[in-house]
């Protein structure tokens, strides 16, 4: 089961509608997720990337069936995550970090608490010593004082607020962790601490993750493989050097020539994409493609049919109905 | 041995720290819980503290003072077995004695004092008084905890679990609030009270205080829990948007489990601070219904009914009504005090 071949995460036209009441008694499905696939192998990184309202975070919140998926199906291991008791093993090998380091702990709970809530939860130690050395073993992990065991959350500061939060993500020995945003609260010295300590991490447990952010920088920096969201679909999913060098889709293309570059030369050089107008709400998406408003290349077929999510070269899946006129 | 004018360099002064010497330059801050600094800002409230003592001091005295006292709250001076009434012993001023006493007095024995005088029955106003306390502290300190556990737990379920049950049990809450409060004290009280209750409680210590007070408690239970548990889900709706109880979700945690460990510490200042205020309120009920016959039944008093009594006499004996007026009002305001205290310190909005 678990070989190379079989991805750990499988992730099948994912769908994550909200009903949002327009009148005293209708409803209209705002399409946070509609329809997006993909997968993860064993040991990987997958960026996500996307502006802001694409829905980012609620794929990695409904991946891990913090949302019941309104459609699609997710399969972990081989195996479809569906009844209670699938979820409840789920629950011990997939675990999340939050954005927020300030609103994801509980100001009431010590550390040690905060730490250890996945364990209470699932019943994982037999002592209390044995519950006291684990929480000491992972609060070594992320470089934290074992003797701030006892502390409460506010006496620490962001990047340590959310090494707790990455210590309570690995108290269960997750082999997925969903990473929302992890660093984009944090300052750029402590972004760099933190996120070395999720590489390292990485090779010393064997973790694969799913690492959401808007920083493109970082996620290049941490990703094996990179996936492009705009609202609501995933339009683009390659390599990370793939995607960065040759970008297919209009979007991608545009995301990627906003990333600022250190040399001003080569900045100069290079050609910013700038797209006119903003993002439309999910809840008036156009038809079609999603992404035609805002297209320079669209034409009436966009506006029809929703282009299918293909692979174009080996393990590089763009969806445009133009494709290949664009990058010939 | 380095000569005093050398100018060779002590190697010694540059080599690095042990580990005890840096042990000691490490200054660690003992770690602060938010009720310790709300205790210690509740401290610095002179007001607060004070009312506390008040408090104290009131109920410590309501608890020890029956067991000395030589008096009992229905004894009738005046009657003795095998004698006629004495009736010098009604309507006795404060700290005078009755015809017998006196002449012990005049034998050279001590007599206790009646501090307060008698009543027109001949019982010692003091502890009457004292009782009068004793019960109206604890209506008010029970009747907030049954307000508190139906508050709690019905604010708490409404606001965790949303949807359709929220809002059957807001229209209720709604409904409830709406009714004339009063009226539905009078009416409850005077129904239970005679009819019902009063049977089923005769011959059980419960008979003591009466079907009336009983029926205050079911007054309380019924009506009042509805502001707590409108504040409950409130805080509530507001704590379960964190990120943290999503992340509890994310292990997970099953509800009853994120209610216990996560929103309800979270909203427990807030809860303390309205059921001390919750106190005086139910104190004050108990007060008037007492004062319009409605409270205690009739050998034992409660600083209601002290004051109901003390009408009749009013022009001649006005302290019978000042004394136990004094008393409600000293319990109420210190615990409003002390309550507003709690609130400056416990409330994180008003610190921040």
């Amino acid at each position: 089961m678990a070989d190379n071949q079989t991805p750990l995460v499988d992730i099948r036209h994912l769908k994550e509608y909200f009903y949002i009441s327009t009148g005293p008694f209708t409803t209209k499905p705002l399409k946070a997720v509609d329809d997006v696939s993909f997968t993860i192998r064993r040991g990987e990184t997958l960026g996500l990337v996307g502006e802001s309202g694409c829905g980012k975070t609620t794929v990695g919140r409904t991946v891990l069936q913090l949302y019941k998926p309104t459609g699609g199906e997710i399969w972990y291991d081989g195996k479809q995550v569906k009844t209670a008791r699938d979820l409840k093993e789920f629950r011990t090998k997939a675990t999340m970090v939050f954005q927020d380091p300030y609103s994801s702990l509980n100001p009431r709970m010590t550390v040690s608490d905060i730490i250890a809530e996945p364990l209470d939860v699932h019943g994982l130690y037999k002592t209390k010593e044995e519950r006291r050395e684990r929480v000491l073993e992972l609060m070594q992990y992320v470089g934290l004082n074992s003797e701030h065991a006892s502390r409460y959350a506010h006496e620490f500061s962001g990047g340590q607020r959310q090494r707790i939060g990455i210590a309570r993500s690995l108290s269960v020995n997750p082999e997925f962790i969903v990473c929302d945003e992890p660093v984009s609260a944090l300052d750029v010295s402590i972004q760099a601490q933190v996120i070395n300590m999720f590489d390292e991490l990485q090779d010393k447990l064997g973790l694969t993750y799913l690492f959401i952010a808007h920083d493109l920088l970082v996620v290049r920096h941490i990703s094996d493989r990179i996936a492009v969201m705009y609202l609501g679909k995933m339009v683009e999913l390659a390599d990370a050097d793939e995607i960065y060098g040759h970008p297919l889709h209009p979007y991608s293309k545009s995301l990627i020539s906003a990333v600022p570059v250190p040399d001003p030369r080569t900045a100069r050089a290079n050609q910013r994409i700038a797209l006119k107008g903003d993002i439309p709400s999910p809840l008036n998406a156009p038809s079609g493609c999603p992404f035609r408003t805002r297209c320079p290349y669209a034409t009436d077929a966009c506006a029809e049919s929703m282009p299918e999510f293909k692979e174009v070269s080996s393990g590089h899946f763009v969806a445009c109905h133009r494709t290949a006129e664009i990058n010939s | 041995m380095k000569k005093p004018f050398s100018l060779q360099v002590d190697m010694d002064s540059f080599l690095p720290a042990s580990a005890e010497e840096k042990e000691y330059m490490v200054q660690m801050r003992p770690s602060t819980t938010f009720f310790r600094d709300g205790v210690k800002r509740l401290v610095k409230n002179k007001i607060a503290l004070i009312s506390f003592i008040v408090i104290v001091a009131i109920t410590v005295a309501a608890i020890l003072i029956p067991a000395f006292w030589p008096y009992s709250y229905d004894q009738m001076l005046g009657v003795q077995p095998g004698r006629p009434v004495d009736a010098s012993y009604n309507n006795l001023k404060p700290m005078t004695y009755g015809r017998t006493e006196q002449k012990l007095i005049d034998a050279g024995e001590d007599v206790f004092p009646h501090l307060f005088g008698t009543d027109q029955h001949g019982r010692d106003y003091f502890i009457r008084v004292v009782y009068g306390t004793r019960i109206s502290l604890a209506v008010g300190f029970f009747a907030s905890i049954i307000v508190l556990i139906i508050g709690i737990t019905i604010g708490a379920i409404s606001g965790y679990v949303g949807g359709k049950v929220d809002l059957v049990i807001m229209r209720i809450v709604d409904i409830i609030y709406s009714l004339p409060d009063m009226l539905m004290v009078i009416l409850l009280a005077s129904v239970l009270g005679v009819s019902r209750l009063g049977e089923a409680i005769e011959g059980t210590s419960l008979e003591r205080i009466g079907g009336n007070i009983i029926s205050l408690f079911i007054v309380f239970a019924i009506l009042y829990w509805v502001s707590m548990a409108r504040l409950i889900r409130g805080q509530i709706l507001s704590l379960r948007e964190q990120e943290y109880v999503l992340a509890a979700q994310a292990t997970g945690a099953r509800s009853g489990w994120i209610i216990r460990k996560h929103l309800i510490p979270n909203c427990i200042s807030v809860v303390i601070i309205s059921t001390a205020l919750q106190i005086p309120n139910a104190i004050f009920t108990e007060s008037y219904l007492s004062f319009l016959g409605l409270g205690v039944n009739a050998p034992m008093s409660s600083l209601g009914s002290l004051a109901s009594d003390a009408l009749n006499g009013i022009s001649s004996y006005p302290y019978r009504l000042v004394i136990p007026a004094i008393v409600i009002s000293l319990i109420v305001l210190s615990l409003n005090l002390f309550g507003d205290g709690l609130r400056d310190a416990f409330d994180p909005k008003l610190n921040a």
